[in-house]
């Protein structure tokens, strides 16, 4: 795996001062570029022991079903190459259909569910698929600007083969009114990144009877090392 | 997903936000931890080590809603990892994860890393690498966290790279026997360096 730079411009810069917690919170100094070693090119590896099957499904986790639209999430993670990332970890973490979460810090006047917690792990498989069941989240205010309200997402943690390959971002749903007005998504500047980001309603894996089914692909840092070029030139 | 040219482009980062704890740093919330702040594993060869420190803005203030993630060799220099040509001891999984409390503040306990070489043959100082998330930073900040007093830290080829007024920051202190003392500050004069990597 090789690890290069260029499609680095995909991801939003520090300072987005329309996100006002960015403002005392980026670095002033330019970052120091540094050459890839082995501490970067390897990272956390969980296996399949990581993941109970109950963790991928958010809407079996308590006694009862949680309110709200049931959906399917599904998708591939992939390198840049568009090879598969078999069994990596993925953790998700949510809203509750009414915009609300249960973390102890969030106070919108919106109901807690006592049968959704909103959080759940999968590991994709050999051909880096994975598949999670949960409710829609709700969109939900925040104070960020007059009459502010974050779109709809759900929040994604992924570890990859490597250091380098770590993220975190969020998956959106296809048609959001509030994507004009949100400084998050709004943060990345290149719109076809930007749109990499908002799932897209997938009528085959929709189950009849059952639930809407959204697809993600995520696309992780790395390229599969070939011959034509120095394994670890970075 | 796939752009214009047909080659997938990288899915751009996104902000940890503030609700993060109970799903990647669950305990408070009754979760299922897959890491914590602890790295020992039981007989794990190495000098025990603590750090300590807290994670300012840049005015200073504590950030409470952060989140620290480590990841480091064995004290032989070896990653648990497939890409790593010596295999890590004991089950040491070499990756830890905090949230920052009410003060700014995180701790880890762990070992002394080894030397690790760069890919080049040249040794750098025993370092580890750390991942900055937070309410606020739309991509992590990476750094590394470096042990004061070692003589090797002259000839490190990453602290070469810094600045010297600025690689201070990198290093930490040994303020109690086995307890070092590491603080990141995302802004302000004393500003810690972060990596582009």
């Amino acid at each position: 795996m090789t690890y290069p730079r260029g499609g680095l411009n995909a991801h939003p810069p520090s300072l987005h001062p329309p996100y006002a917690s960015t403002v005392k919170r980026t670095p002033s100094k330019p970052l120091v570029l540094l050459p890839h070693s082995l501490g970067e090119v390897t990272g956390p590896v969980y296996g399949h022991g990581s993941v109970t099957a109950a963790e991928a499904d958010l809407t079996r986790q308590h006694t009862g079903e949680p309110l709200g639209e049931r959906i399917i999430v599904t998708g591939r993670v992939l390198d840049e190459d568009g090879r598969p990332v078999p069994h990596t970890l993925i953790e998700v973490w949510q809203a509750n259909a009414a915009g609300r979460y249960i973390h102890a810090k969030d106070q919108h006047p919106a109901p807690l569910d006592p049968n959704f917690t909103g959080a759940g792990r999968s590991m994709t498989d050999a051909e880096g698929r994975y598949r999670l069941v949960t409710v829609k989240p709700g969109a939900y205010p925040w104070r960020n600007h007059h009459n502010a309200w974050r779109p709809a997402h759900i929040h994604f943690s992924l570890f990859g083969h490597s250091f380098l390959s770590r993220l975190v971002t969020q998956m959106y749903f296809p048609g959001d009114p509030l994507f004009p007005f949100d400084p998050i998504f709004n943060s990345i500047p290149d719109e076809q990144a930007r749109n990499r980001l908002i799932s897209r309603f997938d009528l085959e894996a929709t189950e009849p009877e059952w639930a809407l089914a959204y697809q993600f692909d995520i696309v992780l840092r790395g390229r599969s090392a070939t011959p034509m070029e120095e394994p670890h030139d970075d | 997903m796939t752009d214009a040219d047909g080659a997938p482009g990288l899915t751009p980062s996104q902000t940890v936000g503030p609700y993060f704890h109970y799903m990647l740093t669950p305990r408070s919330y009754g979760g299922r931890e897959i890491v914590n702040s602890d790295l020992t594993t039981q007989g794990i060869a190495g000098e025990r080590l603590r750090i300590e420190g807290r994670v300012f803005d840049a005015d200073g203030a504590p950030i409470s809603d952060a989140m620290v993630e480590i990841w480091q060799a064995d004290a032989h220099g070896a990653f648990a990892h497939p890409a790593s040509p010596k295999a890590a001891s004991n089950g040491f999984r070499g990756f830890g994860r905090c949230p920052t409390d009410a003060h700014g503040a995180y701790a880890f306990d762990t070992i002394m890393p080894g030397v690790v070489e760069t890919f080049d043959g040249r040794p750098q100082s025993p370092h580890i690498s750390v991942n900055v998330f937070a309410r606020g930073v739309l991509k992590q900040l990476a750094t590394r966290i470096y042990f004061a007093g070692r003589a090797d830290l002259a000839d490190d080829p990453a602290l070469l790279l810094v600045p010297d007024e600025r690689r201070g920051t990198l290093l930490a202190p040994e303020i109690a026997k086995g307890l070092r003392e590491f603080n990141i500050r995302l802004g302000g004069e004393t500003e810690t360096v972060f990596f582009d990597i």
